[in-house]
């Protein structure tokens, strides 16, 4: 079965370069401009193999959407990857305290997305 | 102005002579990036001069070389070297090791120190008990340089962000300004030395588990397999050797013979030294 990931950010600019690394790498890519938005699609029935999620979104961010589909046993086996410029340890340990299965910092290469998507074994 | 072609001869014969490392016409582009790189940190005023000097001075083409090694790594390279290691190797010894309480493990040619730490954060990460043992994690790197940037232990965030998983960071890593930095819990055990595979080597004890991870791509034959011979002697008979995916001991050194391991696989010893 083909693996699906789901972009979730505010900028056009990072959703474009995350979207097409990953299709070149052979994934469907669905987006959403905030964690709401994504939420939604998969209450709708998406089922991305991976979200790859922002931070700071307007209306909800990305925290709060990791929130969102771990409170949900149904979404269980979805890796949830925070993508953002936030570095500090202490959000990379909300993250994964919220339930996020790994972090990668802005800015990256395409290799470096690789790496990390290697780490959730994809 | 570019080097002529005696000095690329030149450059080649002394990497070679010093450090086994095999560069062929199709590396002039490496030795023109690195060479203009170490000039410039040198003070030199062209490569040409560089070249020179290194021809009358010890020091400098011993720079001269280093500045030559490929110092390409990153956090948990591979992947499944390290899963093998969790879920083979280590399990492994450390049922064998019980009634000594030491395990050593060697990466080789480790260059800015993130195989090394790697391997402890796994280590300490899948067996607490671990932190009672005598463990030893020996990184060595022909290069200077790389040997004291692995001592530092302070990566970029760029260097950070290549495979290291997210709870590794917040376990093993502090923040210090800009840089991510290795802490005391990683460090424990991992020593550091400048070490070059083609001459003498010194005395380092058995060896549990070695890594040799993607650099016999850059030997000839018959340096492989004096290093392989090497080996023989350092590893403990029932210790794990791990390569890079590309590489092989097979059709080089018949002592050794491959296990899968997973989705990856290492080589022991076919039988007691």
């Amino acid at each position: 079965m083909k693996r699906s990931a789901l972009v979730i950010d505010d900028s056009r600019a990072v959703r474009f370069v995350v979207s097409r690394i990953l299709r070149d790498l052979g994934y469907e890519v669905s987006e959403a401009v905030h964690g709401a938005e994504a939420l939604a699609q998969i209450q709708a029935g998406a089922d991305p193999t991976v979200a790859l999620v922002d931070w700071n979104m307007p209306t909800m961010n990305g925290l709060e959407f990791v929130q969102a589909v771990r409170s949900e046993v149904r979404y269980a086996d979805m890796r949830l990857m925070m993508v953002t410029s936030e570095t500090e340890q202490s959000f990379v340990t909300s993250a994964l305290e919220a339930g996020a299965d790994e972090y990668l910092m802005k800015p990256f290469t395409r290799e470096i997305l690789i790496e990390k998507l290697a780490v959730l074994g994809l | 102005m570019a080097l002529d072609s005696l000095e690329y001869d030149y450059v080649r014969d002394l990497v070679r002579t010093r450090s086994a490392i095999q560069l062929d016409a199709s590396k002039d582009y490496l030795i023109d990036t690195r060479l203009a790189r170490l000039a410039h940190t040198e003070n030199f005023s062209s490569v040409n001069e560089l070249v020179a000097q290194a021809r009358r001075d010890a020091a400098v083409s011993k720079r001269l070389v280093e500045a030559m090694t490929t110092n390409e790594t990153s956090w948990m390279r591979d992947a499944h070297p390290f899963e093998a290691l969790r879920d083979h190797m280590l399990p492994d010894l450390i049922e064998a090791r019980r009634s000594t309480r030491r395990l050593s493990i060697w990466s080789m040619a480790c260059s800015s120190g993130q195989e090394p730490y790697s391997i402890s954060m796994v280590m300490r990460d899948a067996f607490p008990e671990l932190s009672t043992w005598n463990v030893r994690i020996l990184g060595t790197d022909l290069s200077t340089e790389m040997v004291a940037r692995s001592k530092a232990g302070s990566y970029s965030q760029l260097e950070t962000n290549r495979g290291m998983p997210a709870r590794f960071l917040t376990r093993f890593m502090t923040r210090q300004g800009i840089q991510f930095v290795v802490n005391d819990e990683a460090r424990k055990g991992v020593e550091f030395r400048q070490m070059n595979l083609v001459e003498t080597w010194p005395t380092l004890g058995q060896m549990d588990v070695v890594f040799l991870r993607n650099v016999l791509i850059y030997f000839d034959a018959e340096t492989r397999r004096r290093i392989f011979a090497h080996l023989r002697r350092v590893m403990a008979p029932d210790g794990w050797l791990v390569l890079g995916g590309a590489e092989t001991a097979l059709n080089v050194d018949d002592h050794f013979e491959r296990v899968n391991l997973g989705r990856s696989a290492a080589y022991r010893l076919r039988s007691p030294r």
